[in-house]
């Protein structure tokens, strides 16, 4: 995806929703994008699969699916400005989509099984029985019981888990090249969401699928994904590796993160660190860098809006959007000693 | 009697509430019962934090309400501050309900979006007789206390963010000065880093006004951060009841341990280190819960006497309680002086751990 930009017009003016993001994906590879609510993490996917489309929405960038490079035979599209069409057949087939919510994602009228079968002859020639056969296989393997069975089952015959499971069974029905998982166990019990998640990654290894995980919980993230884009205001302000990110973050908002969450393994600090402030408002982005309002070691430079590019970090793959210097950044770090995973046996 | 030998603010005992499921097509027959709450039973102690922790379904909002007299419980008594609330006409509750409030999950669902917020603020001071000149001085002042202006007073809720309307909830809930607040996972809906600011309020709160908490979450990292005891409850039981830092170090019921493995860890290189206990399969139909032990059908531990017996509360050192009849990480001499605690549920069995 090279330098994507959505907008939207709205009643309050334009909303700037996703401003100038990108990235790649390997296959293989589980891509987390995090942020919190409003950064435009989720509008940045749904791009991808055309869901974004409407008449008071504005794109410019591009997103290759396959570049010319990959030589495996098949051509590359380019999905914002490909036709309906194109992106119909791409849905489902190359690029699949898990949500957070299943009970709105499943048809609460027709059978599970049905629902897969229908997917799978979407895009495959198969008969009903084969498709069947298939459906059921599908089912089997993402770990739900007496698959034959539940396959006849209505959505709501199935726990929240379960659904889960079989919007999983579905997505990977056709062996997509791409699966984007939006927030996909922000809505399960714990327990439950460390099985779905193992299934996730158990099918991301079968299929060698490349995942896009939307999420805000840097906990599933250290759990499942290679790298991490950390997106805030409608960009991304730090793109790395998971070790860089947890034990090298660069720039502040990521400290912040990684400082104001809550740990299940960690004594009980006096405070919680937390970020002051609120996230900026994307129909009136504040100038220059935009977590300057919120950022305690703002100065004047950060007026300006600073390029994601390799600025401190031991790999040139490490990217933020901060003026801060090295030095500084070591500095801020080691007088905070919360900030980042600093404390807990980081090596720098 | 809780630890200090002091009355408990809140004494819990044997608490049930069950829900009818109903059948039939000319008249409705009463099938069965969905066990929500069974037979729980704890103490809370003034200006303390009690955390309560459960997944989906456990009953931990059931028994919250069940508390507050929102709903009728069907069973068992809930004394506040020695006088027994569960039983109290609705003109004799009344007073009570002053000192118990409650601060919701969805700070969308809970306000009113046609009020404005001194209204929606003021609401309780209006219902329980305060003088009209005197609610908007109130007001601003609670505005104030939970970080908001007054300015924002003349908005309407849709106005203002998640972490904003969930200060609004407590401003609300601090309007009458209440004792005990009841507190239903009041930062799961809000982002990470607004989650922090929301924590830190409620301690502040808790410090300044010397509030008890009783805070319900789905799962165990954020009570950590505001708890003095914490009760993991699984299917309408109480699994165990641990001062908050020993639960962590010392989790003695195989459920408690499920739950602390399932969490993930925001730290890569811990997380794969991390030896995680995975449980199977998911909680069972309340309306039949298992026999004996209700959490037997997941447990790695599990044998026959969990499968026949339900196991009491057992009472180890430092008032830590768990109901299990294989306890974990607790050494022989430790089992050997446990005893059963007043507050197992009336149906357990008279077995204790057996020392290995």
């Amino acid at each position: 995806m090279r330098d994507l930009h959505v907008s939207f017009r709205t009643e309050e003016g334009v909303i700037q929703a996703v401003d100038g993001v990108s990235f790649s994906l390997q296959r293989g590879e589980v891509l987390a994008v995090v942020g919190e609510s409003g950064s435009g993490k989720s509008v940045t996917v749904g791009t991808l699969m055309g869901l974004t489309r409407s008449p008071n929405a504005k794109f410019e960038g591009e997103a290759w699916l396959r570049t010319a490079q990959d030589g495996d035979g098949r051509e590359g599209l380019e999905l914002i400005n490909a036709s309906d069409q194109q992106l119909r057949r791409v849905r489902g087939e190359e690029i699949a989509m898990i949500f957070q919510d299943p009970m709105t994602s499943l048809n609460p009228v027709q059978r599970v099984g049905d629902q897969i079968i229908e997917q799978i002859q979407a895009h495959r020639d198969l008969g009903d029985a084969e498709a069947r056969t298939r459906a059921i296989e599908m089912l089997d393997r993402v770990g739900i019981p007496r698959a034959a069975e539940r396959a006849r089952s209505y959505p709501h015959e199935f726990s929240g888990g379960m659904r889960q499971r079989a919007m999983i069974a579905m997505a990977f029905s056709c062996e997509p090249d791409v699966l984007i998982a939006d927030e996909p166990t922000t809505a399960l019990d714990v327990t439950i969401q460390a099985q779905i998640l193992r299934q996730i990654i158990e099918m991301r290894e079968e299929s060698n699928a490349g995942v896009i995980l939307v999420t805000h919980d840097l906990g599933v993230v250290a759990e499942v994904a290679d790298r991490i884009a950390v997106m805030y205001g409608g960009q991304i302000v730090e793109h790395g590796t998971i070790d860089e990110l947890f034990y090298d973050p660069q720039h502040p908002y990521t400290w912040g993160l990684l400082g104001s969450i809550a740990r299940v393994d960690r004594d009980r600090p006096d405070r919680l660190p937390a970020i002051s402030g609120l996230p900026p408002s994307l129909a009136n982005p504040p100038e220059g860098c935009r977590f300057r309002p919120r950022c305690p070691h703002a100065f004047d430079a950060c007026r300006q809006l600073p390029d994601l590019e390799h600025r401190g970090g031991r790999s040139s793959d490490h990217v933020d959007r901060c003026f801060l210097s090295d030095e500084q950044k070591r500095t801020v770090r080691e007088v905070d000693g919360h900030v980042g995973l600093m404390g807990a046996g980081a090596t720098s | 009697m809780s630890e200090n030998g002091d009355q408990p603010l809140l004494e819990v005992r044997h608490l049930k509430q069950y829900f009818p499921v109903k059948a039939g097509v000319v008249f409705d027959r009463t099938v069965a019962h969905v066990h929500a709450v069974d037979d729980v039973s704890f103490d809370l102690d003034e200006g303390q934090t009690l955390g309560l922790v459960g997944e989906s379904g456990c009953g931990k909002t059931t028994l919250s309400r069940s508390l507050l007299r929102l709903i009728e419980p069907t069973d068992g008594s809930v004394a506040f501050q020695g006088n027994d609330v569960s039983h109290l006409s609705a003109r004799r509750l009344r007073p009570l309900r002053r000192e118990m409030q409650m601060v919701f999950q969805d700070p969308f669902a809970s306000l009113n979006p046609r009020k404005r917020i001194a209204q929606i603020v003021g609401a309780p001071l209006r219902l329980h007789g305060t003088p009209r000149d005197e609610i908007a001085d109130r007001v601003r002042g609670l505005l104030e206390r939970v970080g908001l202006q007054k300015e924002h007073l003349n908005r309407f809720p849709h106005e203002f963010s998640g972490g904003q309307r969930q200060r609004i909830g407590i401003a609300r809930a601090l309007a009458l000065e209440p004792k005990l607040i009841l507190l239903d996972e009041p930062v799961s809906a809000l982002d990470v880093s607004v989650q922090a600011q929301i924590i830190n309020l409620l301690d502040d709160l808790q410090d300044d006004l010397g509030l008890t908490y009783m805070f319900v979450a789905h799962d165990l990292s954020v009570v950590r951060h505001v708890s003095d005891r914490i009760a993991v409850m699984y299917l309408g039981k109480l699994m165990e009841v641990s001062p908050a830092e020993e639960l962590y170090t010392k989790a003695i019921h195989p459920y408690t341990e499920a739950l602390l493995g399932a969490v993930p860890v925001p730290d890569p290189r811990e997380n794969r280190a991390r030896k995680r206990v995975a449980v199977t399969g998911e909680p069972p139909n309340p309306i039949d819960p298992p026999s004996g032990c209700v959490f037997h059908p997941r447990c790695p531990h599990a044998t026959d006497v969990c499968r026949e017996v339900e196991p009491p509360l057992v009472r180890y050192a430092n008032g830590h309680l768990a109901a299990c009849h294989h306890p974990q990480q607790v050494s022989s001499q430790e089992v050997r002086v446990a005893e059963r605690s007043d507050q197992s549920p009336l149906s357990a069995g008279e077995e204790l751990p057996q020392a290995s």
